[in-house]
């Protein structure tokens, strides 16, 4: 479904990410993981056209996208949920779920796909008419997921969905996510966290200094002595 | 009393004429972050274009309320391209350049329009003809003509209108969206570069009416108008803080009170010493008050941003 070769990012005269190859297969989850300055958010940035590639070629579905203007990869069927999450603050929960489905016009499906989405996170729908900015960082998390979920897409793009949440929530964010896994959805995965990435893909990609070093099957490279040693603290 | 009365009419008029005007200033800023200084100058276009039709209009007989429709319906599409062709060639360049860049730009922008319009228009003042029927109602011993009666309702319809579109649609929607974070609205699908147009264009098209508000109040233009308007009403928008629909609307009103009977009242107050001719001292001495004890303006604060 997604197919990476030869991705090159560059800030100024540095490197970020260094030629890498790697694919995502339709319904499958990948995990990239890696540590801090990797080149992990880098590289999903520049799928999701928020930065310019210096070099190397993007296909989704047979399709090059990387050339593709930013705000025309959510109707090829890509969602990214942005490390940070990225709320719009001053906007409503319903708001923010009605920017996630922007690009669609059929304003019945979108009314039943927010219930749907507060059927996957209630806490949502409790707080439908409260601006953003005043919830707390794993309901904004779930915000930004729901959101992401409201474009239909063909393939989630996440960012880093446990950064700095409380344990409870990283769990809750982890479930809606396999949920939509299981329902089909191609996920990437980025994250640090990578015993938890790994316990939830079916294949991974290790990066570092903007190189992937190692790939295989998640179970694999769980049981790994470098990954352990490396990333489980092990 | 009915000079009190008279004046909180008169700023109430100017008021919705300042406060068309910042709404262009406060959206601008809203979705960019950026003083267009050149937005006085599409109100003077505007109060040119008018003037500049209904002259032509002046031997055909037509009734006077038609002619002037005219020549606001002509203004207005020349004043939305402008603001178009302005953020187009003079803004989006210069996008991701530092922040001083696009304002000086702004100024030299204001400075390029006032000339064209001197080569076009000439040095002279224009005289509004008489053409509207004049028609004037008594509120209180005091005197309001037709003309500033519909001033403010057309005011006050153009600025519902502009709530309910920011507020109520999905266009309204994406303009937050953008001036919230623009990179995440992209993610969204939502094009911003379009957005940023269309926020100058519905700009332009209140600049537009304003303009024409003042040349047919006051029966006057002139290209030199849309300089100290255009200040004025950036004050406004600052007093209301700066980014806030319903601050611009406040702060426009509000300014225009302050004026009119600062105006009305400084001879009396000073001894006959300063006149109404002080008018304008009242509008820059808000904006310092304003920038040192309040810079977020009156509705400007910000909610809590947490995690």
């Amino acid at each position: 479904m997604l197919e990476v070769t030869g991705l090159r990012v560059a800030y100024g005269g540095i490197q970020a990410v260094r030629g890498i190859n790697f694919h995502v297969a339709e319904g499958e989850m990948v995990a990239l993981i890696g540590a801090n300055g990797a080149g992990k958010t880098s590289t999903l940035k520049a799928l999701a056209r928020l930065l310019n590639a210096a070099g190397g070629s993007v296909r989704f579905r047979g399709e090059e996208i990387s050339k593709l203007a930013p705000h025309a990869l959510v109707s090829a069927g890509i969602a990214l949920v942005p490390e940070g999450r990225g709320v719009f603050p001053r906007m409503s929960i319903v708001e923010n779920l009605q920017m996630g489905a922007y690009c669609r016009s059929d304003k019945d499906a979108i009314a039943a796909d927010i219930e749907h989405i507060f059927g996957l996170f209630p806490r949502l729908k409790e707080r439908a008419r409260q601006m953003a900015g005043t919830m707390s960082g794993g309901e904004q998390q779930m915000l930004a997921l729901g959101r992401a979920l409201m474009s239909r897409p063909k393939m989630l793009l996440l960012d880093e969905p446990s950064m700095g949440l409380a344990p409870i929530m990283v769990q809750k964010i982890f479930e809606v996510i396999r949920t939509v896994a299981s329902e089909g959805m191609t996920v990437l995965l980025v994250e640090q966290n990578a015993k938890l990435a790994l316990e939830t893909s079916q294949r991974g990609y290790v990066m570092e200094s903007g190189e992937i070093t190692l790939t295989g099957d998640a179970a694999d490279l769980l049981s790994d002595p470098k990954v352990r040693a490396a990333y489980l603290g092990e | 009393m009915d000079i009190f009365i008279q004046q909180i009419i008169n700023g109430l008029v100017l008021g919705s004429i300042y406060a068309l005007v910042a709404l262009g200033y406060t959206m601008v800023y809203g979705i960019m972050g950026l003083i267009n200084f050149a937005h006085g100058e599409v109100v003077m276009i505007g109060a040119m274009v008018a003037l500049t039709v209904i002259n032509l209009l002046l031997g055909s007989g037509l009734p006077g309320v038609v002619m002037a429709l005219i020549g606001l319906a002509a203004a207005v599409p020349v004043c939305m391209a402008t603001g178009f062709a302005i953020e187009r060639i003079a803004y989006r360049p210069l996008r991701n350049a530092p922040k001083l860049a696009p304002l000086i730009t702004a100024i030299g922008v204001s400075i390029v329009l006032q000339n064209v319009a001197m080569l076009v228009w000439g040095r002279n003042y224009h005289a509004f003809p008489p053409i509207l029927p004049s028609v004037d109602f008594e509120v209180f011993e005091a005197t309001i003509t037709g003309v500033q009666v519909a001033i403010i309702a057309i005011a006050a319809l153009m600025m519902i209108g502009l709530t309910l579109l920011v507020q109520r649609t999905r266009l309204g929607r994406a303009m937050r969206a953008t001036a919230e974070n623009p990179s995440i609205a992209q993610l969204m699908g939502v094009d911003t570069n379009r957005i940023i147009s269309l926020t100058f264009v519905i700009g332009s098209s209140l600049a537009a009416v304003a303009g024409f508000m003042v040349s047919a109040n006051y029966s006057i233009a002139h290209y030199y108008m849309g300089f100290i308007l255009g200040l004025k009403a950036f004050t406004a928008a600052v007093l209301g803080g700066i980014g806030n629909l319903a601050g611009a609307m406040l702060g426009g009103i509000l300014l225009g009170l302050i004026e009119s009977l600062g105006a009305g009242y400084i001879g009396d107050l000073t001894g006959g010493f300063l006149g109404s001719h002080y008018q304008d001292v009242f509008a820059f001495f808000v904006l310092i008050l304003v920038l040192v004890f309040r810079p977020s303006g009156l509705v400007g604060e910000k909610v809590a941003e947490r995690a």
